[in-house]
């Protein structure tokens, strides 16, 4: 019986790789033929986004962790960044790479704080301690508060290939999206990230097996706000400044909405989620709607009734429960007396 | 009288920090209970607490309705529209995990002031000062406006009551029990799914009049609640959420603190309550009266 | 043995927990002024017995009438209005209430409950407690809190669910002494019990709870011959 299940188990979680495997080979294709058809920084900007929310999910969907700071990260290293750029005059992919560090400190501060408390708490910190940076980032002098680092030159990448080619940059950005990806799906597959996943379903448990859980989470914490820094950096190059909207509180809540949207703890559904949130900004820029209101009207609609997201419905749907196992809905009234 | 002029703005800060703290009691008071209930981090709070602004604001240039009765409408109103908000949606969600509940009223804060923003526009609308309340007195070493003190008295009064209400009374009797053990309250033949309701319509309430009683002192705008609210969370970490009278207390001493920041170092005025709070987790995790490890 | 004017009449009661099935088809009555113990070994589904009657368990089919009414559909907050009236195995004494409001926290359903001060003759130490925090009363306080709590009511009958567990000797008396007053008073009990020498003084009629059924069920009188039996079936 137990032979039997395991084989069927392993049997679908090929046909899941497999499925997955095909998707992401589609992806990767339509990603390097989608510049001949759409606006190359459109697709920068989505790019951008989508590595933001998969470093997001790392922490949310693989730890259970939800910070609302991670503005803190992707703006912080932007700013890292545009100022490596364009005061040192470092090339494009040394002055990422300080904006990754730069993350990636502040997620080890902002993480050890964090998670000196638990669930809900973590994330009131989070929010707390990313708008302090926010604060401190307006009154900062390299930052130029209101103006932002204006001017950030793409320069050239290895101090060979001109990144302000539209196509260089854009290969550039999807080389660096891929990477990025690549690195979250080994963190998550590796035993480190198993890990992860236990102290997500069950933190006592995970402590009474001898784990330090709280080394996990920071560790976590950390990996995810250095990956949200890469994209953070990367999206200072492409668009040449660094402002304080990307520090906000509301990018915090929009790469939470990408990822629930995509499906919190799928690997990829925060890439669909990113690229529809961006596509909508990007819609109601112009309009006369503020995109709050509808960003917000997505949030609750979400919550109620679309809490598996779009990449999650879909395993849901095709795949069985196994990918995303769905919150068991019964009442706590149900559970049996203690004694 | 070389300290003169200091005193001055000693006490002038002092006096701002006071009527801040006033706000952060009663916002993080309104937070307290609503989590203490529902285990909902009620994220819509700051947003609760513009709406009561607006509704005073409207209630005085669509109808003629002044400060006085739109200090009992505009808590009502607000109140009201978060028993709906509660029934339709939130009552859905308590048997999920508790991030669910704060996503929701996140994007429900997100809809409320891209809703206003919408209709009013983003900038400030000025709300007279009641006739009863301007002006002010002169203390000798400085001027209290009457509005200000009355602020703090109207704070105070709400934030007793509402904590002799818990404490005290029969229907506080049930909240604190249904916190406890809501399965068995509701066995015992009390209607806890209602209670629920009316907590968080209490708690939106709070906002609503904190948001009434700001708006002669701040002027009236759809982002007025947005930043207060992130405040306020790092006032109920500081605070702990586990007491109410704890969430008072730390309201009020957090926005004295922030207002003599304010006097001797200006710049770190901004973050004063967030570097409080980082020092808190480093030195007491629980909180300074929280009950959660 | 199935009796329909009994004032709780149980038929093929199931109960689940989440998908566990706990309940399979249980069947007994209860009638006006009769105490009734459910007897069995730990797991076997009694207090689940007894929080599928009051509908804190909803995952439930069969049916359950009480004095005629149709208790299925009832929410849990109304089953209380109805006259059911529950006292919980962990007691369930709130800490961040004082005894007093512990003990008026169940609202008054039905006019011939008792009022607080024939409640405070009835526990006197209750009365010199008023003030303290719940839990800082002893175990066998708290058990009588838990109890008198429900006499106030008016609720017409009790389900009491291990009353004695954890106590010692002289509470189990005491608390065996205000059944007796409360059968005296024409109270109805559903009880729950272990200790079945602390059961055969307070109740008229057994059954015998094993695999979420009910497989014995007896007449006090008839305790002595099934004695043998009953040691064997509990595992005493």
């Amino acid at each position: 019986m137990a032979a039997i299940m395991t084989t069927t188990t392993r049997s679908r979680r090929r046909k899941a790789i497999n499925a997955e495997t095909v998707l992401i080979a589609l992806g990767v294709l339509a990603l390097v033929l989608a510049p001949l058809y759409v606006y190359p920084v459109f697709l920068m900007k989505v790019l951008c986004f989508a590595l933001f929310a998969c470093a997001f999910n790392l922490l949310l969907g693989y730890t259970g962790i939800l910070s609302f700071g991670h503005a803190a990260f992707f703006g912080g290293a932007a700013y890292f960044t545009a100022h490596a750029v364009k005061e040192w005059g470092l090339t494009p992919e040394l002055g990422i790479l300080v904006g990754v560090a730069g993350a990636a400190v502040l997620g080890l501060v902002i993480g050890f704080l964090a998670i000196r408390r638990q669930g809900i708490y973590s994330t009131m910190i989070t929010l707390a301690l990313a708008q302090m940076f926010f604060f401190f980032c307006l009154q900062a002098p390299f930052t130029h508060g209101e103006d932002g680092i204006q001017g950030v030159p793409r320069g050239h990448l290895f101090g060979l290939i001109d990144l302000s080619e539209s196509m260089n940059m854009y290969f550039f950005v999807l080389a660096v999206f891929l990477l990025g990806l690549l690195a979250i799906w080994r963190i998550v597959n590796s035993p480190f990230g198993m890990i992860l996943k236990s102290v997500r379903e069950n933190e006592s448990r995970a402590i009474s097996l001898g784990y330090s859980v709280r080394r996990y989470k920071l560790a976590a914490f950390v990996m995810s706000a250095a990956l949200t820094g890469l994209a953070g950096g990367l999206k200072a190059i492409v668009f040449q400044f660094a402002t304080l909207t990307d520090v906000s509180w509301h990018m915090s809540g929009e790469v939470v909405l990408m990822t629930l949207l995509g499906g919190i703890g799928t690997l990829i559904g925060p890439i669909f989620g990113a690229a529809f949130v961006t596509t909508l900004s990007n819609y109601f820029a112009t309009s006369q709607l503020p995109v709050t209101l509808v960003t917000g009207v997505i949030f609750m609609v979400c919550v109620l009734v679309f809490r598996r997201g779009v990449i999650g419905e879909f395993y849901a749907s095709r795949l069985g429960r196994r990918l995303s196992q769905p919150k068991t809905e019964h009442c706590a009234e149900d559970e049996p007396p203690r004694s | 009288m070389i300290f003169d002029i200091p005193i001055q703005a000693f006490l002038g800060q002092l006096l701002i920090g006071l009527i801040n703290g006033s706000f952060y009691a009663m916002l993080s008071l309104g937070l307290a209970i609503i989590f203490g209930l529902l285990n909902v981090i009620n994220f819509a709070h700051g947003a609760q607490y513009m709406v009561g602004a607006f509704v005073g604001y409207l209630l005085l240039t669509w109808f003629g309705i002044g400060y006085w009765p739109a200090l009992l409408l505009a808590p009502l109103v607000v109140g009201l529209a978060g028993m709906l908000v509660e029934r339709l949606a939130l009552s859905r969600l308590y048997d999920l995990d508790h991030l669910y509940g704060l996503l929701f009223t996140f994007g429900l804060a997100l809809v409320l002031e891209g809703a206003f923003r919408y209709w009013f526009g983003a900038s400030g609308k000025p709300y007279a000062t009641p006739e009863a309340l301007s002006g002010g007195y002169n203390l000798g070493f400085m001027f209290l406006p009457k509005y200000r003190g009355w602020v703090v008295v109207a704070s105070l009064i709400v934030c007793i009551g509402t904590w002799l209400l818990i404490e005290k009374t029969r229907l506080g009797a049930y909240l604190r029990a249904a916190k406890e053990n809501p399965t068995l309250v509701r066995a015992f033949g009390i209607n806890v799914p209602l209670l629920l309701t009316l907590t968080y319509g209490l708690g939106a309430g709070l906002a609503g009049f904190a948001g009434i009683l700001a708006a002669p002192i701040y002027q009236v705008s759809p982002l007025m609640g947005t930043n207060l609210i992130i405040v306020v969370f790092a006032v109920v970490v500081v605070g702990g959420m586990g007491s109410i009278l704890g969430a008072i207390i730390t309201g009020y001493m957090l926005g004295i603190l922030e207002g003599l920041t304010k006097v001797f170092y200006p710049e770190a005025s901004n973050i004063v309550i967030f570097v409080i709070m980082a020092i808190i987790l480093l030195v007491r995790p629980a909180g300074l009266m929280g009950r959660e490890a | 043995m199935t009796d329909a004017t009994a004032l709780l009449q149980v038929r093929g009661l199931n109960a689940w927990y989440g998908e566990s099935h706990a309940l399979h088809g249980i069947d007994l009555d209860v009638k006006q002024g009769e105490t009734v113990t459910l007897l069995g070994r730990n797991g076997v589904g009694k207090t689940t017995t007894l929080r599928a009657i009051m509908g804190i368990l909803q995952k439930r089919t069969g049916s359950i009438v009480f004095d005629g009414k149709d208790m299925m559909p009832v929410p849990l907050h109304k089953a209380a209005h109805v006259g059911l009236g529950f006292v919980p195995e962990e007691r369930g004494i709130f800490a961040n209430l004082s005894v007093e409001e512990n003990l008026t926290l169940p609202p008054v359903v039905a006019e011939g409950g008792m009022s607080v001060e024939e409640i405070y003759t009835l526990f006197p130490n209750l009365e010199a407690r008023r003030h303290s925090p719940g839990t800082k009363l002893s175990g066998g306080e708290q058990q009588m809190l838990a109890i008198a709590r429900i006499l106030r009511t008016g609720a017409r009958l009790l389900l009491l669910d291990e009353p004695t567990e954890g106590l010692a000797p002289v509470i189990v008396q005491r608390i065996g002494e205000v059944l007796q007053t409360l059968k005296a008073r024409g109270m109805t009990i559903l009880l729950v019990e272990q200790n079945f020498r602390f059961a055969s003084k307070v109740a008229d009629r057994f059954y015998v709870i094993d695999h979420g059924q009910v497989i014995d069920s007896f007449h006090v009188d008839q305790l002595p011959d099934r004695m043998a039996a009953l040691n064997e079936a509990l595992g005493v």
